[in-house]
């Protein structure tokens, strides 16, 4: 009796030592990143956030342009991609016959499937040669607004919010999928009922989940913010900041992603991870917020 | 007597290839109160909801038949289907409200519909809940959630909506089943109340209740109308043994 | 009459969504197609035999980089499946405590957690103690982007499995431990495995944590406290360098990949569904 007792005691005592190992790894995480960003949090505190110089050379660190290009890039993904993740999200759940559901599911699946890398490589060698031509045929008019102008290079801030657009939908369909499942169908009865039309009862539906739906969009929203790979092969990795769709610009993960390795001093490389710390806090808080709306829908 | 509201007229009603409706055949008066009782699973809600066609959203299934109301075939080729369910109001077993004001619900039919000016809303809104017999209570919370409310008050709420967009007819799918005595009281007084204005067709699983406040009865058994008549009639004397025996209780 | 415009909005409505899905579906079919037609091409033997060339030289493979994966996955898995397993296993046998929720929520952190932060934290750890790339830390980084996998899978598999048989063996006198390892587990085994593959295949295809912990070898290299090569960066290296043959051993090394991955989704839904049913009588 009391072996079995002192069993179950050092069961549960043993098993929670594995728990609280993860528990341990996200504190290092923060705890690491913050060390390795000492001297450069120290030399530049809260100047380095507005700094738009990023010269490794004479120890200028502002990271100003990477906030500007993983935001701008981020946002521009979510406004071509969220319609479309919602339009899947609705067809598959609302719209589509029975039998092509799950195919359709599936195929959005593999979609989330491809590696980044991958989506990286088709974007330098067939993405970016279209959005080039795109960028030759624009007309010279439109080419005076500061959101067309610079040269046709194909790299730059089109070429990365499509490639993100393209990677954030899947997810975020699939979650908004899941909120629509479990919007009661009284709901939309309700709205027939009173003769809405087929649209005006899923609009009913997706008002039922709307705090969900938001949810969706913010994990996708996150996922963008972190996508490394994908987006330093194609947006060009320049470190400025400008409006302009056609302009290469650069990324917090992207700046990483490239010149970790090469950080000649301490400096160079505590100011990295100093992005990195950034990075880690956006996406914790984004994260969090989102999983948080779609449990309140879900359970 | 007047033309009859709905006239039905062998309506077979499937899931699949399985038929639930087998030759339906009777007459619902304008104006007045006609219930359908039966046990569980006889297809009088099935029925019910094939007057509106809300089946129509339940994939692989189809009726066919004759369901006329003001003479014209419900299951014509023209008919507007999203028409046919703004003349025709429902209110389900379980209160359905949506996730919004009390305003807002009530206002939801007239909105489709395109009444956009605020005076016009307000006052159907208001005239709406005074005839569900609810006004009183919201009128000085008419911006707080419906899910505020008490499970009575929310499906006054719902009938309140289904008035507002002035139907002719209201389909009532148990509507008192999940509340208690008293607010089953209240719900039924209304339906008291409704009927010279609306013809209203009933499913009940409450024979008491059914008693109380129809005029017109009909029983339903394993989707076929078993009896048809003035609600006294099958009540005290009814014609069929099966009839007399579901009202006296025996089974069901 | 129901006024033409409603139907016409629901109508268009209706339209919007059905392209959207097409829209969505038209980069799928032009990535896998672009990664065959190129890719497929490129894969030969000596792909998989040979090592990278030196700059300028035609031809070679990425036997080394193959290997490099494989290798590298299975540290990440040796890692973390035992931690996230037990984890699973203490979230779901144990009620509802502050740490469980804590450990939870550490969980969900770890999920969102962007790969490259997590490669900044094993460099931390595993690189700058040792002033040196390895495969260890690479294996590391991939370790911790399992986890939250592992975790989640398991102690929602266990719990899936009916009480009754727990209590079961409770009955018969089992401890906790022997009851969960000897009955509970085993039920839920098949469940578990299907998300231990679909969480390799997730970290087969990283790359941006390894960029500087594992890092990249040019030569075979088992060796597990040195750099290795793995297809990812591999790929990376080719696809930015501005030589058409290794633009080309890119595309392979991509298709490669790909393959893998599709490979452990099929290993993931088809065999374990074998093992599924062996454990039913």
């Amino acid at each position: 009796m009391s072996v079995r007792r002192s069993d179950d005691r050092w069961f549960r005592i043993g098993t929670g030592a594995f728990a609280a190992l993860v528990l341990l790894v996200v504190a290092g995480i923060g705890f690491e990143l913050t060390r390795q960003s000492m001297l450069s949090i120290e030399k530049f505190g809260f100047s380095f956030w507005k700094g738009t110089t990023w010269d490794p050379v004479s120890g200028e660190f502002g990271a100003l342009p990477f906030i500007w290009g993983t935001l701008y890039s981020a946002i521009l993904a979510l406004l071509l991609a969220t319609p479309i993740a919602l339009g899947i999200a609705v067809f598959i759940s609302e719209l589509s016959p029975r039998a092509l559901r799950l195919p359709l599911a599936y195929l959005t699946e593999l979609l989330a499937a491809i590696p980044s890398i991958v989506y990286g490589l088709w974007g330098i060698f067939v993405l970016v040669p279209i959005i080039r031509k795109l960028e030759l045929i624009t007309p010279p008019a439109l080419k005076k607004f500061p959101l067309f102008k610079g040269p046709p290079l194909g790299v730059g801030m089109l070429s990365a919010a499509v490639i993100l657009a393209i990677m954030v939908v899947p997810l975020t369909s699939s979650v908004a999928r899941e909120i629509l499942k479990n919007v009661p169908s009284t709901q939309r009865e309700a709205a027939y009922a009173l003769g809405a039309t087929r649209w005006e009862a899923i609009k009913v539906a997706i008002g039922f989940g709307r705090t969900g739906i938001i949810g969706a969009i913010m994990l996708g929203f996150g996922r963008a913010l972190g996508e490394t790979m994908a987006v330093t092969m194609v947006i060009g990795n320049n470190p400025q900041v400008t409006t302009s769709l056609f302009a290469p610009q650069y990324t917090m993960a992207a700046v990483i992603a490239n010149e970790f390795t090469e950080a000649a001093d301490e400096l160079y490389l505590h100011a990295l991870i100093e992005i990195g710390l950034l990075l880690f806090i956006i996406t914790i808080a984004i994260n969090l917020i989102s999983r948080v709306l779609v449990r309140k829908v879900t359970s | 007597m007047n033309s009859p509201k709905i006239t039905v007229r062998d309506f077979n009603f499937y899931y699949g290839s399985a038929k639930v409706l087998h030759g339906i055949t009777l007459d619902v008066p304008e104006n007045q109160v006609t219930a359908l009782i039966g046990p569980s699973g006889c297809g009088k809600s099935t029925f019910v909801r094939s007057i509106n066609r809300m089946n129509d959203i339940i994939p692989d299934a189809h009726g066919e038949g004759t369901v006329l109301i003001d003479g014209k075939n419900v299951y014509g080729r023209e008919t507007d289907v999203v028409e046919l369910r703004r003349r025709v109001g429902m209110v389900f077993q379980k209160s359905n409200p949506f996730p919004k004001s009390i305003f807002d619900n009530v206002a939801y039919g007239l909105r489709i519909n395109g009444t956009k000016n605020k005076r016009d809303l307000a006052e159907v809104v208001e005239k709406s809940l005074t005839r569900a017999a609810l006004w009183d209570e919201v009128k000085d919370r008419l911006h707080n959630s419906a899910f505020a409310l008490s499970g009575g008050q929310q499906q006054r709420l719902c009938i309140a909506r289904a008035l507002a967009i002035d139907p002719e007819i209201l389909l009532m799918d148990e509507p008192a089943s999940a509340l208690d005595p008293i607010a089953t009281t209240k719900i039924e007084e209304l339906i008291y109340e409704l009927k010279s204005n609306y013809t209203i067709v009933i499913v009940t699983h409450n024979m008491q209740q059914a008693a109380r406040v129809s005029d017109r009865t009909a029983f339903f058994m394993l989707g076929k109308l078993i009896e048809y008549g003035d609600t006294k009639t099958i009540f005290m004397t009814p014609k069929e043994k099966m009839t007399e025996d579901y009202v006296t209780g025996r089974f069901g | 009459m129901t006024s033409l415009r409603r139907r016409v909005v629901s109508r268009i409505a209706e339209i919007f969504c059905a392209i959207s899905v097409l829209i969505a579906l038209l980069p799928l079919a032009l990535i896998l197609f672009y990664v065959i037609k190129e890719g497929m091409g490129a894969v030969n033997l000596a792909f998989f035999t040979q090592m990278p060339k030196p700059v300028g030289e035609a031809g070679g493979g990425m036997g080394n980089a193959i290997a490099g994966t494989l290798i590298l996955i299975g540290i990440a898995a040796l890692l973390a499946v035992p931690i996230g397993v037990i984890c699973g296993i203490h979230l779901s046998e144990y009620p509802k405590t502050k740490f469980t929720s804590f450990v939870r929520f550490a969980a969900d952190v770890l999920n969102g957690v962007p790969s490259i932060v997590v490669g900044i934290f094993a460099y931390g750890i595993a690189v700058l103690p040792v002033k040196r790339f390895s495969a260890i830390a690479g294996g590391i980084a991939l370790a911790i982007l399992m986890l939250p996998i592992v975790i989640r899978t398991t102690e929602e598999l266990l719990r899936l499995v009916p009480t009754g048989l727990r209590e079961g063996a409770l009955a018969l006198g089992a401890s906790r431990s022997r009851a969960v390892f000897t009955v509970i587990l085993p039920a839920a085994l098949p469940g578990i495995l299907t998300g231990i593959l679909v969480a390799l295949a997730r970290v087969a295809g990283e790359t941006a944590p390894l960029l500087f912990t594992s890092f990249n070898n040019r030569f075979w290299s088992t060796n597990l406290a040195q750099p290795i090569a793995s297809l990812t960066v591999q790929v990376f290296t080719y696809a930015i360098s501005p030589y058409e043959d290794w633009h080309r051993q890119a595309w392979a090394g991509a298709f490669l990949l790909v393959m893998i991955i599709l490979a452990l989704s099929m290993i993931a839904r088809f065999a374990v569904r074998r093992l599924e049913r062996m454990n039913r009588p």
